[in-house]
């Protein structure tokens, strides 16, 4: 293993993960709610919840998408935009994102912040298994099969 | 007051994504490609992130309510199951596929929508598959 010093990022990484911290803690304090973004989006996407609980999820979706596009327009820019990802890759992946998600009840937010910061032995296992998955699907897609970028 | 506590959470959160570079599908993967030229920075994401709201957790311990007066919606469930696992480990492929979880897709949508639009639709599809199959399930 070799370590990219060079684009290491300490302590943006610290402070991006301290404002998540605090918005899970302002939800939770808030409103007694648990940031984990495929629960809240999963409820909009399922058609089942009460309409007088849309609005919250309708809300902190969109402050989240404008949050990061105010930080990106203030910055400049902090990385390039990535084009010419394979497509399939994108979109496979991007199913296999909403069954997994739908069926494990949660995904990096619920379980991995949430759920070891509450924890929870769900949180852990679940965090555990798709940090392995995850690493091996890197490894298969750039070191065996030599796609989606760098290797 | 509800509403308005769930958009500025959104907006911390979406403003935390991208100070984090987790809006970057590049800097995900490089964290997440352990062969390659390891970029330990996402490591650093969660530990802020666990360490702050762990405080939160523990403060609502405490209280009989949240602020707002409505009850805090703990998880039912305690005991890792196998579609906890299942999901878990399919999620993680698709996460390790696409180097956006759910979180930085929505973050990345007014960044980099022809990347990100296609990406949520993709995962409402997935979301909606799973609970018809589930509801399916119960009933039949």
């Amino acid at each position: 293993m070799t370590i990219a010093w060079a684009s290491f990022t300490p302590w943006l990484a610290l402070s991006g993960g301290v404002l998540i911290g605090l918005s899970a803690t302002l939800l939770w304090l808030g409103m007694g709610r648990i940031a984990g973004i495929s629960g809240i989006a999963g409820s909009l996407f399922s058609l089942k919840a009460a309409s007088g609980d849309r609005a919250w999820r309708w809300l902190f979706l969109i402050g989240l998408i404008a949050g990061a596009f105010i930080v990106h327009l203030l910055t400049g820019g902090l990385f390039e935009v990535r084009s010419g990802y394979p497509i399939w890759l994108l979109v496979g992946g991007a199913l296999l994102v909403g069954i997994g998600t739908r069926m494990g009840s949660g995904c990096t937010s619920g379980h991995g912040v949430c759920g070891l910061a509450r924890l929870s032995m769900r949180g852990l296992v679940a965090t555990l298994t798709f940090m392995g998955t995850a690493f091996v699907t890197v490894f298969v897609i750039r070191h065996l099969l030599g796609f989606g970028g760098s290797a | 007051m509800k509403n308005l506590i769930a958009l500025g959470a959104g907006l911390l959160f979406g403003a935390g994504l991208y100070v984090a570079m987790m809006a970057d599908p590049n800097k995900v993967l490089a964290f997440l490609d352990l062969a390659g030229a390891w970029d330990p920075s996402l490591a650093l994401v969660m530990v802020g992130a666990i360490a702050v709201s762990a405080v939160g957790f523990a403060v609502s311990r405490r209280m009989q309510t949240s602020f707002s007066g409505q009850a805090f919606a703990w998880p039912t469930l305690s005991k890792p199951d196998l579609k906890l696992i299942g999901g878990a480990a399919l999620f993680g492929i698709g996460w390790g596929m696409t180097g956006y979880c759910p979180g930085p897709g929505f973050a990345a949508l007014a960044i980099n929508p022809a990347e990100a639009l296609p990406y949520l639709l993709a995962m409402a599809v997935g979301m909606v598959f799973w609970d018809r199959l589930a509801v399916r399930g119960q009933t039949g």
